[in-house]
């Protein structure tokens, strides 16, 4: 069997992809999917616990997390359409017009 | 879980189900209002709200864990679900007039407002960690769409996107954290945390590590320094009505997450987390402070006041591993959330019944001479001013002074010293706004919409008066969380 240690630092490497990407990239939806990275992070981290401990509880939870994440790709992808129409861009450095 | 069980669970948060519900329902009856009728939506809504408010009203004192622990309804719920019920009853009635007028009559943002509710409704009885989870999700999506509501115009669209993909950022940052949190107690009810903590079964690294993730996302929601950033953005893009109810009911939703996260689950952790709130809380107070001074635009500077406010109410928290001080902490903080939204409603209103159209009437030169051509709402600024910055004998005067007494309590005279003295600064940019409404000429412009004056002049009245009569509100406060 893999050790619980391998999947933790496996979860460890995605999530910081996955944060790396938010702080670095500038294309909205590139920075949407980093946060899903992060999101399935968790679920590996879950899922290996859940394993190790023998608990259905944390498999459960990815089924929450993963339901939860469905609802914000419908409502993120919307925003990011609607900004599109309007602006012709997605790039987050030119969507700047409040600052101060 | 049989059905009797089931039954009585239900019963334990019919608030709750009764918002939910009724959201549903108007979700479908909306469709049968004609565009000119919206209003008879926002009545709808103020009236479901309503009756959940009277319902939790009316059994103050139940106390009850349900949902085979999942949910925990006591003192501390009962009190937060008031505030959220109070905060969406009184944004209905400062979106109505403001919606028309800007052209933004539609109704599903009295759906979404009820979708919130429910989400800050959960959060405030959350006992495990997926519910904490799902509470956060659900006050937050709906919020993201009402942030753009005002679509196509640019400045809505953009704060937004930045709300959510922030938003979402934190989340995920949460998520980790509860899963760290799982891998190291192999539960994520809090109470099964404490009791893994103390059989010694723990992973304390990993614990710490989870505790500190939650802290950061946890910390982004309610807008701490340094996960600050999005909030100006936010606050001055989005209708003026949902940076309202934002700034109360999300920073309360956050708080009582935080609250109850920190104090019943991991007090054991104090040693390694009292240090970060620590630094966390002075830097929060002195940077919102330090950056309001320099806000032209009253929404930007309402919205660093909002970044400072989280400050002092997160000093209420740095003592909370000490079980002597944790009753208090709780108490001073859920006392501070009240003074703040009463305080917050005060103000947004008055902004709310200066703004124009496309954004004209938010300087703080659109506030010059407004004690001329209208006194009364001259007068319910000055009072929201005056509690922001402690003057007593207003409500925000005494939120202070309980969460200074909890931090002396708890021996850290430091801190309070940091809090007094950014308290002063802040006196510097409330009364500015108090200067330009007495002392400058100019020929603002107001609307009078019956709804807002009435929510604007109540709320004033109550900082006043409750700020007088406080002692009952506090005993209310104080009624302990269940352990």
């Amino acid at each position: 069997m893999v050790p619980v240690e391998y999947y933790l630092g496996l979860s460890i490497v995605l999530f910081s992809l996955g944060a790396l990407g938010v702080l670095i990239r500038r294309n909205a939806i590139i920075i949407f999917m980093s946060v899903e990275l992060m999101l399935n992070s968790a679920n590996l981290t879950f899922v290996a616990f859940a394993n190790q401990y023998q608990l259905i509880s944390g498999q459960i939870f990815v089924f929450f997390v993963m339901a939860v994440a469905a609802a914000e790709v419908a409502v993120g992808l919307a925003l990011i359409v609607a900004i599109f129409q309007t602006k012709q861009s997605i790039d987050v450095d030119q969507i700047n017009l409040l600052k101060g | 879980m049989n059905l009797s069980n089931a039954s009585a669970s239900l019963n334990a948060i019919l608030p709750l189900v009764v918002v939910i519900l009724w959201a549903c329902a108007l979700l479908l009856v909306d469709l049968f209002i004609t565009k000119e009728r919206k209003g008879l939506t926002a009545l709808l809504a103020a009236i479901g709200m309503l009756a959940s408010l009277i319902i939790t009203l009316a059994r103050l004192d139940l106390e009850a864990v349900v949902f085979n622990g999942m949910v925990t309804v006591d003192g501390f719920s009962n009190f937060l679900t008031v505030l959220f019920l109070g905060s969406g009853i009184v944004a209905v009635a400062l979106s109505y007039d403001y919606l028309k007028r800007m052209g933004l009559e539609k109704g599903e943002y009295y759906v979404l407002l009820l979708f919130t509710v429910s989400g800050m409704m959960l959060m405030a009885v959350a006992s495990d960690l997926i519910v904490v989870f799902l509470a956060l999700e659900l006050l937050s999506i709906p919020l993201y769409v009402l942030a753009g509501i005002a679509t196509p115009r640019l400045d809505s669209e953009e704060s937004s996107l930045k709300y959510f993909l922030l938003g979402s950022f934190s989340t995920g940052i949460v998520v980790y954290g509860i899963a760290l949190v799982f891998g190291a107690t192999g539960t994520t009810s809090l109470a099964g945390i404490v009791d893994a903590i103390t059989a010694g079964s723990a992973g304390m690294g990993l614990l710490v590590a989870g505790a500190a993730m939650l802290l950061i996302g946890l910390g982004f929601k309610v807008a701490l320094v340094p996960f600050h950033m999005w909030t100006p953005d936010v606050y001055q893009g989005a209708p003026s009505s949902v940076t309202a109810f934002m700034a109360i009911g999300a920073k309360a939703a956050g708080f009582a997450a935080i609250l109850r996260i920190f104090i019943q689950a991991f007090p054991a952790l104090s040693v390694d987390l009292t240090p970060v709130l620590w630094v966390l809380a002075a830097l929060t107070m002195i940077l919102g402070n330090v950056v309001a001074i320099a806000q032209r635009n009253i929404k930007r500077l309402l919205a660093y006041s909002s970044i400072a406010n989280a400050g002092y109410i997160l000093l209420a928290l740095v003592p909370y591993g000490q079980s002597d001080v944790a009753a208090d902490s709780v108490a001073s903080a859920l006392f501070y959330l009240l003074a703040y939204a009463f305080t917050s409603f005060t103000a947004w209103s008055v902004v709310i019944a200066l703004e124009q159209v496309e954004g004209k009437g938010l300087e703080l030169e659109d506030y010059a001479g407004l004690s001329r051509r209208y006194p009364i709402l001259a007068l319910t600024m000055t009072v929201a001013m005056l509690s922001f910055t402690g003057v007593p004998p207003t409500l925000g005067f005494l939120g202070k002074f309980y969460v200074f007494r909890t931090l002396l309590e708890g021996g850290f005279p430091g801190l309070a010293v940091i809090g007094v003295v950014t308290s002063l600064i802040s006196a510097y940019y409330y009364l500015r706004v108090v200067v330009y409404m007495y002392m400058r000429e100019g020929e603002p412009q107001a609307i009078r919409d019956p709804w807002l004056y009435i929510a604007a002049t109540a709320s004033a009245i109550c900082l006043v008066v409750l700020g007088i009569f406080s002692q009952p509100l506090f005993a209310w406060a104080s009624q302990a969380m269940l352990h």
